[in-house]
């Protein structure tokens, strides 16, 4: 059978996936610059080429409110949203976490205002690291479609049982134009099973959702998330090599490149990471020794990445964010060097903060960003 | 696609970007919106990729609105492309609006000897483009014999494109399956092949 290639934008890729995994409920509301993923999910329902139930809401904290309800009643159910609108659905990102409904959700990586901007940053999904959602970054529309496709397996895993966003960013992904191999519909059939959330609301056992916990059981729904969360990367890296099968493609939650005999390494998220590999590779025709390690996921945080870490000869670190916390730092590269308190490790680390509101951050100036000998943290143009 | 790319591997990639096998090409296209310079960067695409290449069209994104000034981009290699950062040294420039020369330096960054086509009814001063390889079509013209119009003006992605394959950056018949693909009419084709036969280099 021959692979069905198509020439989309990062956007269209998203929805494509979603038709294929044919939620039952799709409840969004439109934000610059993911709107083209519900207009085109919304062209698919209207012209019945996807039989799902559109529920158009007022904003996103009802666009998420309607996905808990639909996902309550054990429906498969999709949104997408950005920045500002994230953060308006922020309540209800939490509770569908702790009621552990597995939606799966886009996010289109935007800045936050004021003042106002439209382009890519990841501090929309960093602001909400800790609400118990799985977190996927992307690296290309390839790759941006398949971790979809990836996702509602995923977050449907009777072992996970969780929400699953997967990041996209802003303009750089979402709007560009790429070739994108898809996936045919009767093997993504095989590869996803039909939704079944085991306490999901039933007439015939009816219970209460949402009542008072008292303190001696509140923890324990805590303690249980947390538990999932961490059989996810399990569920997350098996589902990954059924992927594979399937397409070919080989997703790890680490991507390693030229990183085995790397003296120098480049941790980063999405396409600054492919940006970096660029300039890796000018590097290495200039004889230094430098990989790019690039993490597909920052929650469940990836057991792979100590063993990684362990394994790798490198003795420096470059960590590269695109997202600030303010009066501490790069977060990944706070992220990365808690990782490295935890497995005893000390490493030479450098910070670099680049791409913050869609600066432009080409491979040229990452490659002098990497010479610079200088640890600590680097702030791109200031 | 390659997305796990071993050492050995990666270095036979470079060796290739070193000996010069492994090609490249960035085009940046100015043009005034509404003219469909998204759409041209799109059709060039499509194009080297039915060629089997790999590509990536793009767009500035700021404030776009009819008659201003906007950028768009394509980029063209035999491997995946993992630049996401804007073109600053192209390889290529395409002016589909000549009066937007006035506004913006057309040439900032384009690479010496690097290809320059240009849109335009009238001569152009070779003298102030000396360092380029200049082509010129008379695209607005062709769309308008046509009848290629949106909204009342002439559309100039279809010809634009036409004119790219005489440069050798895509073949013509690339540059068809790209149109039959994106718009099949075969007005378009006609269009576009009118315009590879008009366009000339300077």
């Amino acid at each position: 059978m021959q692979e069905e290639v198509v020439f989309v934008t990062g956007n269209e890729a998203v929805a494509r996936a979603v038709k294929l995994a044919k939620p039952n409920v799709i409840a969004a509301y439109p934000i610059t610059p993911q709107t083209e993923i519900v207009e085109v999910l919304a062209r698919y329902v209207e012209s019945g080429e996807l039989r799902s139930e559109y529920i158009h809401v007022e904003s996103e904290h009802s666009a998420m409110a309607a996905c808990i309800g639909a996902a309550s009643m054990g429906a498969r159910v999709f949104t997408a949203t950005a920045a500002h609108g994230f953060l308006y659905m922020c309540e209800m990102i939490f509770w569908a976490s702790i009621a552990r409904l597995p939606i799966v959700m886009a996010n289109v990586n935007r800045a936050l205002a004021p003042g106002w901007n439209i382009w890519a940053e990841l501090k929309d999904a960093m602001a909400h690291r800790d609400a118990g959602w799985i977190q996927f970054y992307t690296a290309s529309i390839q790759e941006a479609y398949d971790t979809t496709l990836m996702a509602f397996r995923v977050a449907e895993d009777r072992r996970v049982m969780l929400p699953t966003m997967v990041n996209l960013e802003g303009f750089v992904l979402s709007h560009v134009m790429q070739p994108l191999r898809l996936v045919d519909e009767a093997a993504y059939d095989e590869f996803l099973p039909p939704v079944r959330i085991p306490h999901a609301l039933n007439f015939e056992r009816p219970h209460t959702l949402g009542t008072l916990i008292s303190p001696e059981h509140n923890f324990l729904v805590q303690y249980d998330n947390n538990k999932c969360m961490r059989a996810a990367d399990d569920v997350i890296a098996e589902t990954e090599r059924e992927f594979e099968k399937i397409t070919g493609r080989r997703y790890r939650a680490v991507m390693k490149y030229r990183c085995e005999d790397a003296e120098t390494l480049v941790i980063a998220m999405g396409t600054l990471a492919r940006e970096a590999e660029v300039a890796c590779d000018s590097l290495r025709d200039k004889g230094e020794k430098i990989g790019v390690l690039r993490l597909r996921q920052l929650r469940p945080f990836p057991k792979a990445f100590a063993e990684e870490v362990k394994r790798l000869p490198a003795e420096r670190f470059i960590i590269i964010d695109r997202a600030y916390s303010s009066g501490y730092g790069g977060i990944l590269a706070e992220e990365v060097k808690a990782r490295l308190y935890d497995l005893g490790i000390i490493k030479e680390v450098k910070s670099i903060i680049a791409g913050l509101g869609g600066q432009d951050v080409p491979h040229e100036a990452l490659e002098k960003l990497f010479m610079d000998k200088q640890g600590g943290e680097t702030w791109y143009g200031v | 696609m390659v997305w796990s790319v071993s050492a050995k591997e990666a270095a036979s990639e470079s060796d290739a970007v070193r000996a010069g096998t492994r090609r490249v090409i960035e085009i940046r296209l100015h043009s005034r919106g509404g003219q469909g310079g998204v759409t041209a960067a799109k059709m060039l695409a499509v194009a080297a990729f039915l060629e089997g290449k790999y590509s990536t069209a793009s767009s500035f994104y700021g404030a776009e609105r009819r008659g201003a000034p906007t950028v768009s981009f394509t980029r063209i290699s035999d491997h995946e492309i993992r630049k996401y950062s804007q073109i600053r040294r192209p390889d290529c420039v395409i002016v589909m609006d000549p009066t937007v020369i006035d506004a913006v330096d057309v040439t900032e960054g384009l690479k010496p000897g690097g290809k320059l086509l240009i849109n335009t009814e009238n001569n152009i001063d070779a003298d102030k483009f000396e360092d380029y390889e200049v082509y010129t079509v008379n695209a607005t013209k062709i769309s308008l014999d046509f009848d290629l119009k949106v909204a009342g003006a002439p559309v100039l992605n279809v010809p634009i494109v036409g004119a790219v394959a005489k440069m050798g950056i895509v073949r013509l018949d690339a540059v068809r399956g790209a149109i039959l693909k994106m718009f099949p009419n075969e007005k378009n084709v006609a269009a576009a092949e009118v315009a590879y036969k008009m366009a000339a280099m300077l």
